[in-house]
């Protein structure tokens, strides 16, 4: 009995640092990719007055913009749906997206990609992302923001 | 004349154990809750299998996202708390020997019941259809927060009930150690104390005033801070009692020995450290929250699987302790020597193996840029199921199997059903969990009534398929149990007094006497302290950064 219970001490020992040296490692690679795949965590851009988003500044005229080699898309997600509509963006170029809401919390979420926001009223977000392949992306919302959420998708057309 | 004898006799057990009737009296309004609760899961597990029952229940219920409110209130919500304000009154009186203090316990009670009717009024009234998180600017009706608040500081007065029993404890022997379910439920409650905060100045201060018109606006970043300051650490809330059944009372009912008590003392340190500072990773996908925060919260999430890690080796410690002590040999026969034909125990085991594939897949939650893929798809709730509806709950169920007969005296009823509806609800829960895991990573939301829509989600076919599957054996688990439970109560049958179960306390292979981990760990007001630290660490910049910049928005009702 003795002699297990010191056993069962050794491996307790060895399984704790197994626990410790596979938490850090998940630490590494976790930095790791923030550092390489960093531009799809949302940040705010800035704080925007929610009541007003539809009616002032750049979020009334939601839209797609190209400066500079990149895209900045202004977007409105709302209850039930995006403005615009329909982004349509050249593949390989990088796009900026400032996302807020003028109602409710929403999602903003982009099929097989890692776009993936929580959109916030009073929160102006920003992610960017690069395209690699043209296709028709599916926008998501997958907060529930009223009864009419799960009717709520836009649409992201990459082209060649 | 034989009813009169029983409930005579009922009646003296309960006037030399008073704690006997609060406690069943929280048991099962928890498990009413759960009954309740549990109903709409299968209608939910047909809507992912492309099911769309709602039409047929219009009468009764407004809409898929009613139903969903009430399940993720009553079963997350109600049913935990009582089951932990239950347990974790009950068992710390009995390791201690002390009556806890029998109007406070009866105040939590009434408490308990009284906030939950106050809500239940607008949430079955189709007045606060805000799901469990009720995010800003959705707004509910005023009852419903004011219920919610009364309902959860409830749990502050079993709280200070408990602690209060602790320190009678203390002046009457001092410098020992606590005994350690006591020192368990007594760690779970400080805890519990210190991160109900956020919700509690979340509901007091912004979403009363605000739902009686008294404030025109919320900042949504704010109170979904607040929300999650909580709503991480409340999952340990949840799962701490599940903690103290498998190190406290598990191993004994197994038939063995806890191998290490003061290991289990450790682990439950390290969750009132490391339970509240890292909510910020439920806002990985937040823009109000800053990058290098919510790093901060990762590495602190990592900290807070190392208790879990190590429970998981303590326990498969002690089981194997238990099946070599009832002739288990070889490397793998010890787990077929464990005592699977009692349904307490089964529960429990079969509880803790789905939690191995939900820890797992908590820790791919808490990797900050792997959330990036799931936030908010149907894993998470392929997640949670494992934890919260598997593991947590089927350690209640398994309770229930001999709590409701000791505190009752009346015997378990339809011992083979028990069995049955736990090995059922392990096999549907994996199953669900399972495909809901996939359903997630191709891309279905969470929270949406796919099954009313036409062909979006075609790509996960296969996986809808085992959800509908999932939840024709979870409804058959769960009119099993809970014919087992009610059949058990309301029977008047009562056991001879020789044969009512006793608490299996177990006792520890390493104990505590003498040992410099058990001497530390005691010195709780000390580590109450750091757990503040850690928390201001974590939180203090970005809260105050939100507190003087706050951004009012007016509430909507879009349901
Ligand atoms: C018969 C058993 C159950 C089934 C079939 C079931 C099924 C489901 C499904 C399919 C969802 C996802 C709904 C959606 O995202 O739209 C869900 C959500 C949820 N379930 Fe369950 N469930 C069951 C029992 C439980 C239990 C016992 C608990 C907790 C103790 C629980 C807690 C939750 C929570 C917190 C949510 C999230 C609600 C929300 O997103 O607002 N469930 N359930
Ligand atoms: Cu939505
Ligand atoms: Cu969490």
């Amino acid at each position: 009995m003795e002699k297990n219970h010191r056993a069962i001490e050794t491996f307790e020992r060895l399984w704790l640092l197994f626990v410790l040296g596979m938490l850090v490692f998940f630490l590494v690679v976790i930095t790791g990719m923030l550092r390489t795949h960093g531009g799809t965590v949302p940040e705010r851009a800035e704080r925007i007055d929610a009541t007003k988003v539809r009616t002032e500044g750049n979020f009334a005229n939601p839209r797609v913009v190209f400066e500079g080699g990149r895209y900045i898309a202004y977007v409105q997600a709302f209850a039930y749906g995006y403005l615009p509509a329909e982004i349509t963006v050249k593949k390989g170029l990088p796009v900026t997206f400032y996302v807020t809401s003028p109602d409710v919390q929403h999602g903003f979420y982009v099929e097989n990609t890692n776009i993936n926001i929580q959109v916030i009223p009073g929160q102006v977000a920003q992610v960017t992302y690069t395209f690699k392949r043209p296709g028709v992306y599916r926008i998501i919302c997958n907060e529930y923001c009223g009864l009419g959420h799960q009717n709520m998708f836009g649409k992201i057309r990459v082209e060649d | 004349m034989v009813v009169q004898s029983i409930t005579s006799t009922a009646r003296e057990a309960y006037r030399n154990e008073p704690e006997k009737k609060v406690t069943l009296y929280l048991l099962v309004l928890g498990f009413i809750a759960l009954l309740l609760g549990t109903l709409f899961g299968p209608l939910q597990a047909f809507n992912y299998g492309g099911i769309d029952l709602y039409p047929f229940l219009k009468p009764l219920l407004k809409s898929y996202y009613q139903g969903l409110t009430l399940h993720g209130v009553l079963n997350a919500i109600v049913f935990t708390q009582l089951f932990a304000q239950a347990l974790l009154l009950y068992l710390p009186a009995k390791a201690l020997g002390l009556r806890p203090n029998m109007t406070l316990s009866w105040l939590s009670w009434w408490m308990a019941f009284i906030g939950l009717g106050t809500a239940a009024i607008p949430l079955f009234g189709n007045q606060a259809t805000v799901l469990y998180t009720f995010y800003p600017p959705l707004q509910g009706h005023w009852a419903f927060y004011v219920g919610a608040a009364v309902f959860v500081l409830s749990s502050w007065v079993t709280a200070f009930t408990v602690l209060g029993m602790w320190l009678r404890w203390k002046r009457a022997n001092p410098g020992k150690v606590t005994p350690l379910v006591a020192y368990m439920s007594v760690v779970t409650w400080m805890m519990w104390l210190l991160a109900s905060l956020g919700l509690v100045v979340e509901v007091a201060v912004f979403l009363i005033p605000w739902s009686l018109g008294l404030i025109k606006g919320v900042d949504p970043q704010l109170t979904r801070t607040l929300f999650w300051f909580t709503g991480h650490p409340i999952v340990y809330f949840w799962l701490m009692p599940a903690y103290v059944i498998a190190y406290g009372l598990m191993p004994k009912q197994a038939g063995g020995k806890l191998f290490s008590d003061p290991l289990a003392r450790l682990a439950f340190l390290m969750l009132l450290l490391f339970s509240t500072p890292v909510g910020f990773h439920h806002q990985f996908a937040d823009p109000g929250v800053e990058t290098n925060w919510k790093f901060v919260h990762t590495v602190l999430t990592m900290m807070v699987a190392v208790p879990s890690l190590l429970t998981a080796f303590t326990l498969a410690a002690s089981l194997e302790n238990a099946g070599r002590a009832r002739g288990g040999k070889g490397l793998l026969g010890w787990i077929t020597k464990l005592p699977w034909d009692n349904p307490s125990v089964t529960a429990m085991l079969l509880g803790l193996i789905s939690f191995i594939p939900g820890g797992a897949g908590g820790l791919v939650n808490a990797s900050f840029s792997l959330n990036q893929v799931v936030h908010n798809t149907a894993w998470i709730p392929g997640h949670f199921h494992l934890q919260v509806a598997t593991m947590v709950t089927m350690a209640a169920m398994g309770a229930s199997f001999w709590l409701l007969p000791h505190l009752t005296g009346k015997p378990l009823l339809g011992r083979s059903y028990a069995l049955a509806s736990v090995w059922l609800w392990f096999i549907g829960m994996n199953l669900m969990a399972f495909a809901l895991h996939w359903m997630g990573l191709l891309g279905v939301p969470r929270r949406t009534p796919i099954a009313q829509l036409r062909g979006e989600y075609d790509g996960a076919l296969p996986f809808m398929a085992l959800n509908a599957v999932s939840g024709v054996i979870l409804l058959v688990a769960a009119i099993f149990f809970f014919y087992v439970f009610f059949a058990t109560l309301l029977q008047s049958k009562l056991l001879p007094a020789s044969q009512v179960p006793e608490v299996p306390f177990a006792g520890a292979v390493s104990g505590p006497e003498h040992n410099r981990v058990a001497e530390t760990t005691e010195r709780l007001g000390l580590w109450f302290v750091v757990a503040i630290v850690l928390v201001v660490i974590a939180y203090g910049v970005p809260l105050v950064e939100m507190f003087s910049n706050i951004n009012p928005v007016p509430g909507q009702k879009l349901w």
